[in-house]
């Protein structure tokens, strides 16, 4: 099979189960996306859309009652899903890093910051000066005051927003090809939420790698990614272009989210909306469209499983009633 | 007020001690003599009260039979009570830890399910049973360790041969204490964001569970030595009797059988404060090891 070389992770079909005490839970169906080269791709949805669980199965880190039934994870050309466990752990770290949600819980904490960054260097044969030297430059370049000083302390005695970035420095400190970032932000506050975004983006553009990052918050996407995911109940309903999906939501369920963001708001209403009706349970998934209950267009035609429509050049939706741009509204092309 | 209980119990205990310090031929008048050395003629809140400013001043007073101060008599035997203390520990802490580590490691497997119910049983059964058993076992049956005493002063094998069994005596309820707690922290830990972080970066399962996940399960465990000094204390009472070990345990349970009561006062007092002490010593031990606690400090 030829593979598309300016991808560096591809992901198709890709199908996650997890085994429950009231029966087997489909985390994830027939996922797919893209991440290009240096390019930076966002996933959003709501929470226990399944973010999480994606990232984990990238990374081979499902909880243990959970497995991969089908599908590919390519990454460089390589399927993720058919590496055995010791490939994988070489890979992670390496070719790529990840950021956790929990900037507080992340760090170890009774292990010193020097110690943990020299540990994540295990791998190289740089003496322990210079692995600490390189720590040093790392956390000089995520902007920790004092950097030499902060080797020698504990996470607790650095705040959120500098445990993030410490976080953040040890994650790009091996040059990764791919840098996974699981609502980084979430924890923070507003202004340091910005400057944590525009850190990144910094470092993206200085280190050339990719990032697939995760956050809940639509305007952090659109600020930072050059792509977004729409992920509703485990399933991608929407991806495309930020502008494309921003712009021309083709999916009800991306729709009804823009509509639902805050910041987009106009002061029309002071109620914010919200969309009816609940996320369907994964154990009992609809054979159909995941959105049909919620749906306020939806047709008898909705009950069979709808494909994926490519309704822009890289923009899909997968509902029936996407339609290509060109015969959606002509009149928005130039 | 330990100090106030202790008094009071001691006081509750019948037979009157001159009358059994002085044995059956005693005269009234060496009886009465005797009384008064001891300072038992005066009411009880004198008797307590002297007890008390005197044991501040580190003066337990004397005891009944050699007149030698208390605190001298007491202080000759803390040694071997200390050893044997650090003896159960260290079976405790030796065998304790790495079995909780490998059960939570091998969760769901038989391995684990058999730690657990061993876990329980030693917790179950008195350590004075264990004593008995091991010293028919070990010392009577199979004759692989001296039975009691012990051991040559000044010959360190013998002593250490004759440590084993009291003090795994001593240790073993606290083995399954341990196993449970380092067991139920480690799966605790194991789950920690910081464990998928360090994972995410690919560091060696090894490291992972020794380095990152061992060293934070294991503080509980501290402190839960550092409460459970006061039971194995009793423990070794137990031990150093059924062994004939000198100690403080046996000192105390000797001079209440003579009623000898300055010495088991005294005995138990210095006892009480070691319970403190060591409290003390394993908090400081859990902030030494626990950075967190240590910048507290
Ligand atoms: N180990 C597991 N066992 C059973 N179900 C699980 C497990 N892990 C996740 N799930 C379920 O899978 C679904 C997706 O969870 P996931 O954590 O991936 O969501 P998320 O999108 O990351 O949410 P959040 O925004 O809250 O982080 C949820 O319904 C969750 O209950
Ligand atoms: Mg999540």
């Amino acid at each position: 099979m030829s593979l598309p070389t300016v991808n560096l992770l591809t992901i198709r079909d890709l199908n996650v189960r997890f085994a429950t005490e009231r029966g087997e839970l489909h985390a994830l169906r027939d996922v797919g996306l893209d991440i290009g080269k240096e390019r930076i791709v966002g996933i959003v949805g709501e929470s226990g859309c399944g973010k999480s669980t994606l990232i984990n199965a990238i990374l081979g880190l499902l909880a243990n009652n959970g497995r991969i039934d089908g599908g590919r994870i390519l990454f460089n050309g390589r399927d993720l899903t058919r590496l055995d466990p010791k490939s994988m752990q070489a890979l992670r770290g390496i070719e790529i890093a990840t950021v956790f949600q929990d900037p507080m819980g992340a760090l170890n904490p009774v292990i010193s910051v020097g110690r943990q960054m020299r540990n994540i260097q295990y791998r190289s044969s740089l003496r322990n000066k210079e692995k600490d030297a390189r720590s040093v430059a790392m956390l000089q370049r995520v902007r920790i005051p004092d950097a030499k000083q902060a080797l020698h302390r504990f996470p607790h005695e650095f705040s959120g927003g500098m445990k993030q970035r410490i976080a953040i420095a040890m994650a790009l400190m091996m040059e990764p090809a791919l840098l996974i970032a699981d609502e980084p932000t979430t924890a923070l506050d507003a202004t340091l939420e910005v400057a944590t975004i525009d850190l990144l983006k910094d470092l993206q553009a200085g280190i050339g790698c990719s990032v697939l990052f995760i956050s809940h918050h639509l305007g952090v996407i659109a600020e930072l990614c050059d792509e977004v995911v729409v992920m509703y109940a485990g399933e991608v309903v929407e991806r495309g272009s930020t502008s494309q999906v921003f712009n021309h939501p083709n999916h009800p369920y991306t729709a009804r989210l823009l509509e639902c963001d805050p910041a987009r708001q106009a002061k029309r209403t002071r109620l914010l909306p919200t969309i009816p009706g609940e996320i369907p349970d994964l154990r009992h998934r609809p054979p159909g469209c995941i959105f049909a209950s919620r749906c306020a267009d939806h047709r008898s035609a909705c009950q069979a499983p709808p494909p994926e429509i490519e309704v822009d050049n890289g923009h899909f939706a997968r509902c029936i009633h996407a339609r290509h741009h060109d015969e959606n509204s002509r009149s928005r092309r130039p | 007020m330990a100090m106030f209980m202790l008094f009071c119990m001691i006081y509750l205990i019948p037979g009157d001690p001159a009358a059994v310090a002085l044995g059956p031929r005693a005269t009234e008048a060496m009886r009465e003599a005797l009384h008064i050395k001891m300072g038992l003629d005066r009411p009880v809140w004198v008797q307590f009260l002297n007890f008390f400013t005197d044991a501040w001043t580190g003066d337990l007073g004397r005891e009944v039979l050699s007149d030698r101060p208390v605190l001298d008599v007491v202080m000759e035997q803390l040694p071997h009570t200390l050893i044997l203390i650090a003896g159960g520990i260290g079976w405790s802490v030796a065998l304790g830890i790495p079995l909780g580590a490998w059960a939570a490691l091998k969760r769901g497997s038989p391995a684990e399910r058999i730690i657990g119910i061993a876990s329980v049983a030693v917790i179950a059964i008195p350590s004075f049973v264990i004593a008995i058993y091991a010293l028919l076992v070990f010392a009577v049956h199979l004759r692989w360790l001296p039975a009691i005493g012990a051991g040559e002063p000044g010959d360190f094998k013998d002593q250490a041969m004759h440590l084993i069994l009291p003090s795994l005596a001593v240790g073993l309820g606290w083995v399954g204490y341990i196993a449970r707690m380092v067991r139920a922290s480690m799966l605790e830990v194991l789950e920690a964001t910081h464990i998928r972080t360090a994972r995410a970066f690919g560091l060696p399962e090894r490291m992972i569970t020794y380095r990152y996940a061992l060293t934070i399960a294991i503080l509980p465990t501290v402190t839960l030595l550092g409460v459970g000094i006061g039971h194995m204390l009793s423990s070794a009472v137990f031990a150093e009797i059924v062994f004939a070990r000198p100690g403080v345990g046996k000192l105390v349970y000797d001079a209440i059988l003579t009623r000898n009561y300055p010495l088991v006062t005294g005995g138990v007092l210095v006892t009480t404060v070691l319970f403190v002490l060591i409290n003390l010593f394993a908090d400081l031990v859990v902030g030494s090891l626990d950075p967190r606690v240590r910048s507290r400090f």
